[in-house]
Formats: C-alpha cells, structure tokens, sequence
C-alpha cells in the first residue's frame, strides 16, 4: 500500500509540474485558476499544522506538541533559521514528554 | 554578460540549495515516523520532489489515513508546480521532450524563485539549473540520513519528533503569512480557515481526509481581482 502511494503520488506531481511546461500559458493562467492555487498551500498547510499538533486519531488532544508547535511560532517569529526551529520545538516536546511521562 | 552577475548567481543557487537540502533531514525522519521504510522515504524524495506536498503525504499517512487523502494532498499541493512551469516554459524553452521532461521534474519553488528573480533569461536558466540539482542532491542524500538516524531513535526521541512534524509544516506556512507575501491578510483568513475545519472534521471523517476537505477555505479568498492576474 505504501510503495502504491509513493509512486502514485510521484507521478501525479511530476505530470502537474511536466503539464506547466507543456500546455498553452492561457490554459492556467486564468484570474481563478491562479488565485485558487495562490491560496490552496495555505489553506493545506495550516491544516496540517493543526491536525499534526492537536489531534490523535479522531479526537482533539493537547500534549507536548502543541507546546513544541507554541515554541516554534515563536522561534519563527524571532526569524530563527528552519533548522533551529525544528531543534527547539523538538526539545519542547521532549522535555513535556518527560516531564509528564 | 559580466562573469560577476554569473558568479552572483552561481552563488546565491548553491547557497540556497544546501540550505534547502537540509530541510530533507527532517522529511527523512518524519517519513520514518509515519511508518515508510528508508527505501520508501528516499524514492518519494527522488520522484515525487516537491518538498510540501511529501510532507503532506506522510503528514496524512502519519495520522493514520488513507491512499486517497494521502495522495489527494500531495496532489493538491503540487497544483502550483503547474503554474510555475507556465512561468518557466518561455525562459527555459526545452527543446525536444527529452530536456522537457528532465526540466520538468525541478520546477518547484525553490528553482522558480530563483530563476524568475535572476536579472535576464540566461542567468535565469543557469539560476533553475545550478539551484534544482543542488537542491535535488541535498534533499536526497539527507532524506537518507533523516530516516536511517529516526530508525535509532528511542522513546523520549520520539516525542521530539513527534513536535518537529507540526512545527515543520508551520515552517512552510509562515512565510505566506508574513507581510512580504502577496495579500497576508487573504493568506491569514484562508489558513485559519483551513485549520478550522480540518479540527472541526477531525472527529467525524476518516484520518487524513479532513486535510483534503480543508482545500474549500480556499473559497474564503473571494474573487479575483482585476490587477491580481500579474
């Protein structure tokens, strides 16, 4: 199952991006079109974001990543490089885990 | 052209490709943790390369969903690719289907950025170039070292990991959120909505197909406008 999402999710992407090249610029390049694939990363990620931090399974839950998730947004606000951001709101939810073991 | 604006450029792509490269550490080890072996992990690095909707892909095989949403999100994610490539064809105007098909695969954001910032049409093919195999070096060979060293990790590591993941994907959102973007007002309202109904479908359908759904805050964007169509 994992390898048939892997690869059916690479060849999807790869004729998005091959389909760029390939077809008339006024195929895509209509106001929708480019404003609704302006906005989709937003919209996704955030949703990631929120479903990655706040949830297991089908329930809501708080734990050390909502803390790690805090930590980060502050780390980001401070313009602290990617990696660092990742350090940091790694450790805040270790330091939960243990605390809270 | 002057050997300085090439080296400039040379730089700048080299630079920005390992600092891109590195994000693959934390794919490499999110994929382990979503349960792809180093094989799985290094062959969606390969093929699929585009760094968010990956992380979309093993965020929603993390949660526990299926084949669709997984591949939904990534595939919605990877939309923009296509808009790029529009931008891209008349710079880098691939002759023949072989170099088209070659180019294709390193139409992402990083390359775009870089080729569309580039002062004229030579540098920018050279910019595309130099950044997409930098970038595609880096991003796989520490996608490599992400899920061999996540293979090691012990319990409390683990949770660490478990905070990186979210804490990853805000990485990728926030600066679309930021002043600098275009339209951050617009960006801020989709996002939230976004999360909104992914939590508020969480406890009703099944894993991984509330983040797909999430796709209809789009609509909170409104119409385009007139001047928006650059």
């Amino acid at each position: 199952m994992l390898w048939a999402v892997v690869l059916a999710g690479s060849l999807g992407c790869y004729l998005l991006k091959l389909a760029g090249l390939s077809v008339p610029a006024a195929w895509v390049e209509r106001p929708w079109v480019t404003r609704v694939v302006e906005f989709v990363p937003a919209a996704l990620l955030a949703a990631l974001v929120a479903v990655q931090a706040a949830t297991s399974g089908p329930d809501l839950v708080v734990d050390g990543r909502l803390v790690g998730l805090a930590v980060a947004a502050v780390a980001l606000a401070l313009r602290a490089p990617f990696i660092v951001v990742l350090v940091l709101a790694g450790a805040a939810g270790a330091l939960v885990h243990v605390l809270t073991g | 052209m002057p050997s300085s604006a090439r080296t400039a450029t040379l730089r700048d792509a080299v630079g920005l490709g390992v600092a891109v490269g590195l994000y693959g550490v934390a794919f490499g080890a999110a994929a382990a943790g979503a349960g792809l072996d180093t094989w799985q992990a290094v062959a969606t690095s390969a093929l699929m390369f585009t760094g968010a909707s990956q992380f979309a892909m093993i965020g929603v095989l993390g949660a526990g969903g299926g084949a669709f949403s997984a591949v939904g999100s990534a595939l919605l994610l990877g939309t923009r690719n296509t808009v790029y490539g529009v931008r891209l064809a008349p710079m880098l105007a691939p002759r023949g289907w072989l170099r088209r098909a070659g180019a294709a695969h390193w139409v992402i954001d990083e390359t775009t950025a870089m080729a569309v910032a580039a002062p004229d049409r030579e540098l920018g093919r050279l910019a595309f170039w130099v950044t997409g195999a930098t970038i595609y070096l880096g991003w796989n060979v520490t996608t490599l070292i992400g899920s061999l060293g996540a293979a090691a990790l012990g319990e409390t590591a683990q949770a660490a990991l478990d905070a990186v993941v979210p804490a990853a994907f805000l990485a990728l959102l926030w600066p679309r959120l930021q002043r600098s973007a275009r339209e951050p007002g617009v960006q801020r309202r989709v996002a939230l909505g976004g999360a909104v109904i992914a939590l508020a479908l969480t406890p009703f359908v099944p894993a991984g197909v509330q983040v797909v759904l999430a796709v209809v805050a789009v609509a909170l964007a409104g119409r385009p406008r007139r001047t928006a169509t650059a």
